[in-house]
């Protein structure tokens, strides 16, 4: 107990500024009416599911990482739930294998209206560096509707939360 | 057993020829019907599972197939022996190592399904990769004729998975897709109540085909691909990749470049070792000290962006040596912010051995025994904590000079083992990282007129999980014609298998976290 409140005076508060970034270019096509109902439904609070479909590992690592009390991503309103029951966006990193499609699919079909999809990553636009693999079924938007791309390789978790928050329309 | 006598031994077999490649690599050919015998040689006079157990089409230069079963000396001498035969192109056949070698089964799986090699006497030729679900029978990703099936092709068979069954006991799955933000894979339980009867993980979900990526590949386009096989292992890996290159073709790197080397890697070590004690914490659901490792990892991985514009050190290794230097500002900054690091870490390590419950519901928990473990062929940071003391730093040490790595081993093999061993290696990597500056030569950091060689060679670096193993064939435009990767989670999964056995289902995420493995790692 006493290791904890000394930690807690030692590093005081951690969270950094963050504001709403500028989408880059190119980063995903979003109909005008979806961007609507989700500027009006989730700007305030927005529940992620995430699904790894076959990353490398960095991407994830980074998603966790704006969870840290550095980037605490929840100071925002935005949660990672544990089921797509709950959510309000499912979040895909990973160039999607073949033995994954199904899982993919069905993880969104799961997901109750209204809602949509995210893409992080490099290899969940087009498959990045395994785009020629003989294991890869399409790209993430070969199957699920993509209203956003985060780029990089991986993102790093202030550009994640940066592109969000642009995405959300909000200002914090 | 001492080298020589293994060599004798090993002479004494028929039609067997013993080449000494490099001063740490030893190739012994067999003829195929005296395979099995040299390796179960090997595996019992030098006391050591399979490191690695491959196949390569060779059929466009008329040898056939080729096998390599690769094993890792440390005992009585240090060196690297591949026992390697050429079998028929046609109904290609082996005789299975896996019932007298158990490290081999999972590789010859693998052989299987990515050559139509048929391992004959393996009880177990079901999937690893190519699921029965969604690739059809038939087609042979590795070999050199290798087409993609249609998407139309229809798909049989089924993966069985090994079932209890009684009364009062279930089945349990979970996967591929998890609850938590995480890589995918399946684990199907069988329990009866709460503790666990078995437990059958079955992966392959992040498989992306990367050997043949590898293939035809220049290699600094290769270097960069390496980084991609693990994310959080691309120094390690891309570290090994490098060296295999430069033993094939003859490449010193200068020592700045060297000692360079050996920093970046304790740095991977270092932020990976506190993600993981952090996601021990955190599955118990003690979340102070979840959130410290969090924010230690964090100062890190912002150290690492600093030194290296990358927060995963992509980019770092090059062929022939690194291509960021260190200068004095650099290793200034590096020094200070290690001690601030290293101060938290005490907070960290002090706030974990204070809680009793904490230390109750990790102590004894997911135990491995050692035994089990040198069976699996369990290696890296999980087989030092059952007492098995392997560490490329320590055996293969004349890669690191001037400075020498302390290599610690628990025996308990249970969940608190393996975070003593992670908060050991982290401090350990911090001293070594200060010695490496103290001791920093001058000069260049990378060779200059680098000219390729064909070839094959081993290359290999004790990245944070354990040794990663890149076994590298350079064609004569110098472009990889077969590149075989091991990294350890591709074993070291089934000792999390063995290690819940008896625990109850709530701690298979506390254990599961203990050993932290890839899933990327061991699917390529």
């Amino acid at each position: 107990m006493i290791n904890i409140i000394k930690a807690r005076f030692k590093k005081g508060i951690a969270a950094r500024d963050i504001k709403a970034g500028v989408l880059p270019g190119g980063s995903g096509s979003c109909g005008a009416e979806l961007k609507e109902m989700i500027i009006k439904k989730f700007g305030r609070s927005l529940h992620i599911r995430q699904v790894d479909t076959g990353s490398c590992g960095a991407c994830v690592s980074e998603i966790v990482a704006c969870s840290n009390p550095v980037y605490d991503i929840q100071r925002f309103g935005i949660n990672f739930v544990a089921s797509p029951r709950h959510a309000d966006c499912l979040l895909v990193t990973g160039p999607v294998p073949r033995n994954m499609a199904k899982a993919l699919k069905s993880v969104y079909d799961a997901m109750p209206e209204p809602k949509f999809v995210i893409t992080l990553g490099d290899c969940a636009l087009d498959g990045g560096v395994f785009k020629d693999s003989y294991y890869a079924s399409g790209p993430a938007s070969a199957i699920v509707p993509v209203a956003l791309h985060i780029p990089g390789c991986p993102p790093d978790p202030e550009t994640i939360i940066k592109s969000l928050l642009g995405f959300l329309s909000v200002t914090s | 057993m001492e080298y020589k006598e293994i060599i004798a031994q090993l002479k004494a077999i028929p039609s067997v020829e013993v080449e000494e490649r490099y001063p740490d690599e030893t190739y012994i050919l067999t003829a195929p019907d005296n395979f099995r015998q040299a390796c179960e040689l090997v595996n019992k006079k030098a006391h050591t599972p399979v490191a690695m157990f491959f196949a390569r089409d060779k059929r466009g230069t008329g040898q056939g197939f080729g096998l390599y079963c690769v094993f890792m000396s440390t005992h009585q001498f240090k060196k690297w022996l591949i026992v390697s035969a050429d079998i028929g192109p046609v109904d290609p056949r082996f005789d299975s190592l896996a019932k007298t070698i158990y490290s081999a089964s999972l590789f010859e799986r693998e052989i299987k399904e990515m050559f139509g090699i048929e391992p004959s006497g393996n009880p177990d030729l079901r999937s690893l990769r190519l699921h029965e679900e969604s690739w059809p029978r038939g087609f042979y990703p590795l070999r050199k004729d290798f087409k993609a099936p249609d998407p139309g092709i229809k798909t049989e068979g089924e993966y069985l998975f090994t079932r209890g069954e009684g009364e009062g006991l279930f089945e349990v799955p979970v996967g591929p897709v998890h609850a938590g933000v995480i890589g995918p894979g399946h684990f199907r339980f069988s329990v009866a109540g709460e503790p666990i009867i078995n437990l059958e993980i079955r992966l392959g979900f992040t498989h992306r085909g990367v050997e043949k990526i590898f293939e035809g590949k220049t290699v600094e386009e290769a270097v960069k691909l390496s980084e991609r096989v693990s994310g959080d292992s691309a120094f390690g890996h891309s570290l090994a990749f490098c060296r295999a290159i430069e033993k094939i073709s003859g490449l010193v790197v200068p020592d700045r470049g060297l000692y360079i080397r050996a920093i970046f890697l304790e740095m991977e070590r270092m932020y990976n070792h506190v993600s993981d004690i952090g996601g021990i914490a955190l599955d118990v659901g003690f979340g102070a000290p979840a959130n410290l490792a969090a924010m230690i990892k964090e100062s890190l991985q912002q150290l690492n962006r600093k030194l290296s514009s990358s927060r995963f050190l992509k980019g770092v290794n090059t062929c022939a040596g690194v291509s960021q230097n260190l200068d004095g500002e650099k290793t200034g900054f590096l020094r200070n912010e290690l001690a601030k690091i290293t101060a938290d870490l005490k907070l960290l390590n002090d706030m974990l051995f204070e809680s009793a419950s904490f230390m109750d519901r990790v102590d004894g928990t997911g135990v491995l025994r050692k035994n089990t473990a040198f069976d699996l062929g369990i290696s890296g940071l999980a087989a030092r904590a059952c007492g098995i003391s392997l560490d490329l730093r320590k055996d293969f040490c004349g890669v690191y000079p001037g400075v020498k790595a302390k290599v610690s081993r628990e025996y308990g093999g249970d969940v608190l083992s393996r975070l003593k061993l992670r908060i050991f290696e982290f401090n350990e990597s911090a001293d070594l990282i200060k010695g490496y500056l103290d001791n920093l030569p001058r000069g260049n950091i990378r060779k200059d007129h680098i000219q390729h060689k064909t070839g094959f060679g081993l290359g290999y670096a004790e990245a944070w999980r354990g040794p990663v193993l890149y076994w590298v064939c350079l064609d004569e435009q110098a472009r990889i014609e077969r590149c075989k990767i091991v990294d350890p989670s591709f074993q070291n999964w089934q000792g999390l298998a063995f290690g819940v056995l008896g625990d109850i289902i709530p701690d298979f995420p506390v254990c599961n976290k203990s050993f932290d493995l890839s899933y990327s790692g061991a699917d390529l």
